[in-house]
């Protein structure tokens, strides 16, 4: 598809869009006239047709641009949006070069000029109420809700210094150097004083989220940098709102009004109004989760409670002149592990891709708007002076504050943050629309140079945006530059540097990569006793267990497709085989969406365990020949080895993203590692046990258990020939109430058969094979694995979760017939 | 974080851990912590069962040589300065520290440290890294797409590279030679506080 297809097609619907404009304008005048004159008629009620003058004939068709004017205009700048975005999207070259917040901005640019082209106005500017309500919460929402809740609530120490006081500082900075510089004489004649060069500052002061996302998606940093510059750009809204408020206040009670009293008002304001904010957005959180707890019913719409909750917590806060986006944040932030797990699997997924949806899409209306307004000569006033001067100290001062209050703050990490990290982070600091909204709503009565603002305002923000959003992906590599060249290198290099890569998150892993401390298990504790009791779903709080459920779709799976095997070759007998044919299960098995994303920091989000018949996987066999055994000579292992070689964590970890939404192949990947891992784990124990070849693929009937209903739906219909071993799978609960006043035990035992019928041991298949262990001789007693029950998720989750009672341990034993437990 | 020094006095032995490993206190007491999380049952000492347990490292597929690793020789158990020499192993090489000839070789040190690396391939601990080692080794790495004769082939290519005295095994001076890798990155305990 060639762009230039894509860029006619624009220009034409833009073509349209602005003679639409014109007529528009012509029709809103002559109709409101017509409206004027019927409402002086007397005749109110409908205004059905163009004129209030009678019809001589009945109309078949008429003109209705009035009746759909708003909604009409308001769908078309919708779709006129998103086709810059996708054209955007189009031209590869260019987008590896420029961030697309930039080219964005851009198209608005050129929107702008049709626009006034065709109407000598500015009709359609990003008005800041349109902006504030419509289309900013659902980004915010969007945040929160994906919002990585370990990392975050782990760095919040660090984040809530650099929104407070990094925020306080470049306010101040600013706009105390704004006024020295104007006192100078920098700046020419300007009726403006210290209180509104102050209001200016705190309103440039703030980095915004929508611009840092932008930007920091298409560079990757570490996740710790990412989170705090990321953290602070959301939680400085508190800030912001205190700063500004306060000064306008200040502004119009007048200088000589302002003593202490009112500065301790000031401060004060400030704590009301950031925990205020985050109350009310744990109240509508704690409102979220207790709905979908009762959803069950309607399933078909609980997706869209969430939605209007969030909503409903931003304009809430906003109503008390409280921190809406610090409401807005938190709701998200509390209830998305509840909500995740109360809620059926399609509400999760319609939830998750429609807030993508509406963020991006937001986020797109927004850059593209920002870009839109500036094409208005009424607000254009240009003061060299104290343009140049704003971006200097707003950029001089994000660096100071952030290497500043990083140096403190790393006297108390056992990590410090590297200075490349410092640069990051200060060249991070991307003021946005949320900046221009509160110069737009700066009141032009009391602040006469209020053009002069907005201009600076949005100049500060162009440039941002889009030149340090263009310089930030070469920053980071210039600055990374010390990588030494790799030439090429050799196998054992290759498997090595991999094997190091896996070891060392394996390290960091075992390490605890996050905290983990006595108030983390205390808040877990409580949390698992009191909160999910209320909040959750009683299915949901039986199914937490991650491990449990991933064991089970394993056990389930395999012996789908033995079953589904079997039926295309009339019977189990194909395991006998040896004589080379290689069964490859190539799954591309979705469990139905039940399986959770594993990816989302281990945020295990949790599934209902329905193994119902949408489970059917689709199983495609490959079975083919060893026809692979006459390689070629020339055999490229280096190509394998790159394809082949499983990713270590690092590469694939989480990142938040906005335009990104996407069960990727490396998820599968990790899904597939996950189940090797516990694959060979069960088989080791086996071979431990049974001092036997280890034949046999396993898998579990699932003890009907008269407290669960856990419906299988797999058979355990022993008259199919199944080459399996017995393991019973008891599934046991320790507290057998639901009372919620103990917590939910769960342990799986898992026991083996004395007496396996020989007829069923069979040699392995080749495919099979490769799933034994290779048992190395002090790994065939890696003792069971220990699948411990807590919550796998929770806001500061430890990365094992804690059982601190195992006396259930013991009156469990007598009644396994191996006494060999998992 | 709170107090490290009274933590630091619960810790036995903390002043020769930390004389050994290079560890600083802060270090200890954040390793120290994390072992008790580790051990669920408050046994006072690990157990594979413990490791196991950690969600992240089934995501490993290197997960369970890395468990056996710790438990060397053999053992059942773990006690706190084994699972600090352990994971000293991974701290970044000082530079500065003084070098005496004559003592032994820092427990960080590169060449260490490939020897750890080396024990994880060489799981019969005769010093060389046979083909079926590696074939394991590979094998767990490895996709689950590509067949056994792939893997024998790699595994063949892979020891011809790195063998030079053609013994058809890695020992642990061709593997060091083979590993221009500099190990300067370390783990990193993520404690915030």
């Amino acid at each position: 598809m060639a762009p230039y297809s894509q860029l006619s097609f624009l220009l034409t619907v833009l073509l349209i869009f602005g003679a639409l404009c014109v007529t528009s304008k012509v029709q809103i005048q002559s109709s409101s006239e017509r409206q004027s004159a019927s409402s002086n008629t007397g005749s109110t009620g409908e205004s059905t047709s163009n004129s209030s003058a009678s019809i001589t004939t009945v109309p078949i068709v008429t003109w209705k641009w009035h009746h759909v004017e708003t909604p009409y205009l308001v769908a078309l700048w919708i779709l006129v949006c998103w086709l810059c975005k996708l054209m955007a999207q189009l031209n590869s070259k260019l987008k590896s070069f420029f961030p697309e917040s930039a080219l964005l901005i851009i198209s608005g640019f050129i929107l702008g000029g049709i626009v006034w082209g065709a109407d000598k106005a500015q009709t359609f500017k990003l008005v800041p109420r349109n902006f504030f309500y419509f289309l900013l919460p659902q980004i915010i929402l969007d945040t929160g809700y994906f919002m990585p809740n370990k990392l975050f609530f782990s760095n919040l120490g660090a984040i809530l210094v650099h929104a407070v006081i990094g925020t306080c500082w470049n306010a101040a900075a600013v706009g105390i150097s704004l006024w020295g510089c104007y006192l100078g004489g920098a700046m020419g004649n300007l009726q403006i004083g210290l209180l509104q060069f102050l209001l200016f500052g705190s309103l440039l002061a703030a980095v915004d989220p929508v611009a840092v996302i932008a930007v920091f998606e298409e560079v990757h940093v570490n996740e710790v940098l990412f989170i705090w510059v990321f953290g602070e750009s959301l939680l400085n809204d508190g800030v912001t709102v205190v700063l500004y408020n306060v000064f306008d206040a200040f502004v119009s009670l007048g200088g000589e009004k302002i003593n202490a009293g009112e500065i301790i008002k000031g401060i004060v304001s400030f704590f009301v109004v950031a925990f205020g904010g985050s109350l009310i957005g744990v109240v509508f959180a704690i409102l979220i989760s207790l709905l979908t707890k009762y959803t069950g019913k309607v399933q078909i719409i609980e997706a869209g409670f969430i939605f209007v909750l969030g909503y409903l917590s931003y304009l809430t806060a906003e109503m008390l002149s409280l921190s809406a986006i610090l409401s807005v944040t938190f709701c998200g932030v509390c209830c998305q592990k509840y909500v995740n797990a109360n809620m059926d699997e399609k509400s999760v997924t319609a939830v998750r891709y429609a807030m993508k949806v509406f963020a991006n899409g937001s986020e797109t209306m927004i850059f593209v708007f920002l870009g839109v307004t500036a094409i208005d000569t009424d607000i254009w006033v240009w003061n060299t002076g104290f343009i140049l001067l704003t971006l200097l100290f707003v950029l001089v001062y994000r660096f100071m504050g952030v290497f500043f209050l990083t140096w403190i703050l790393n006297r108390y990490r056992l990590v410090p943050i590297e200075l490349i990290d410092q640069i990051v982070m200060s060249f991070g600091g991307l003021r946005g629309a949320v900046a221009y909204g509160l110069a737009a709503s700066l009141d032009e009565t009391r602040i006469k140079e209020k053009n002069l603002m907005i201009t600076t305002t949005l100049i500060v923000v162009y440039f941002t945006v889009i030149l340090q959003g263009l310089t930030m992906k070469p920053l980071v590599k210039w600055l990374k530059v010390k990588r030494v060249s790799p030439t090429e290198l050799k196998l054992i290099e290759k498997v090595n540097n991999r094997a190091f890569e896996h070891i060392l998150a394996a390290m960091e892993d075992i390490s605890g990569r996050i905290g983990d401390n006595w108030w983390t298990r205390g808040w877990k504790r409580f949390e698992d006793t009191y909160i999910t009791w209320f909040l959750m779903k009683p299915e949901a709080r039986k199914n937490r267990d991650y491990l449990f459920s991933i064991f089970h779709k394993l056990n389930l799976e395999d012996a789908i497709n033995y079953v589904t095997e079997a039926e295309k070759r009339g019977s189990l007998a194909f395991l006998n085989q040896t004589d080379g044919t290689i069964v490859n299960f190539e799954k591309k098995l979705r469990f139905s969406g039940v399986m959770p994303d594993i990816m989302s920091e281990l945020d295990f989000g949790n599934n209902n365990v329905q193994p119902t018949s949408d489970t059917v996987p689709s199983v495609s066999l490959n079975i083919h020949e060893h026809e692979m055994k006459r390689m070629n000579e020339d055999f490229n292992a280096h190509h394998l080895l790159q394809q082949h070689l499983y990713r270590s964590r690092k590469n694939h970890r989480h990142k938040y993203s906005r335009s990104n939404f996407s069960i990727n192949q490396s998820e599968d990947e990790v899904q597939e590692i996950f189940q090797r891992t516990m694959r060979s784990r069960l088989e080791s124990f086996k071979s431990a046990k049974m001092g036997v070849t280890p034949a046999k693929k396993i898998t579990k009937h699932p003890k009907k258990d008269p407290n669960h209903k856990m419906s299988n739906g797999k058979t355990t219909d022993k008259s199919k020939k199944h080459p399996y071993g017995d393991e019973d799978f008891e599934f046991s609960e320790a507290d057998s109430a639901y009372s919620g006043d103990g917590p939910r035990r769960f342990k799986l035992t898992l026991s083996v058969a004395g007496v396996e019928n020989p007829a069923f041991i069979v040699a392995p298949s080749q495919g099979a094979q490769r799933y034994l262990p290779w048992s190395p001789r002090n790994l065939h007693r890696l003792a069971p694995l220990r699948i411990s029950d807590r919550s796998t998720d929770s806001f500061l989750m430890a990365d094992a979760p804690a059982t601190e009672e195992s006396s259930e341990e013991s009156p469990q034993q007598p009644s396994q017939r191996d006494g060999t437990h998992m | 974080m709170g107090s490290t020094n009274s933590t630091l006095s619960k810790i036995p032995n903390a002043g020769d851990l930390m004389q050994e490993t290079g560890f600083s206190p802060a270090h200890i007491v954040r390793l120290y912590d994390r072992y008790k999380a580790l051990d669920k049952d408050k046994k006072g000492h690990l157990c594979p069962q413990d490791f196991g347990a950690i969600k992240e490292l089934a995501m490993n597929p290197i997960s369970d040589r890395i468990i056996g690793a710790f438990f060397s020789s053999g053992q059942e158990v773990l006690d706190f300065p084994s699972f600090v020499r352990i994971l000293a192993h991974f701290r970044p090489v000082d530079k500065n520290r003084p070098k005496d000839p004559n003592s032994p070789e820092h427990i960080n040190s590169r060449s260490n440290k490939l020897k750890f690396i080396f024990q994880l391939y060489d799981q019969d601990k005769d010093g060389k890294i046979s083909r079926q080692e590696l074939l394991q080794v590979l094998r767990t790495m490895l996709e689950k797409q590509v067949t056994e004769e792939q893997l024998e082939s790699i595994a063949d290519r892979t020891i011809q590279e790195a063998d030079l005295d053609r013994d058809d095994a890695i020992s642990f001076d061709e593997f060091r030679k083979n590993s221009l890798w500099c190990p300067s990155r370390s783990i990193k305990c993520r404690a915030t506080d």
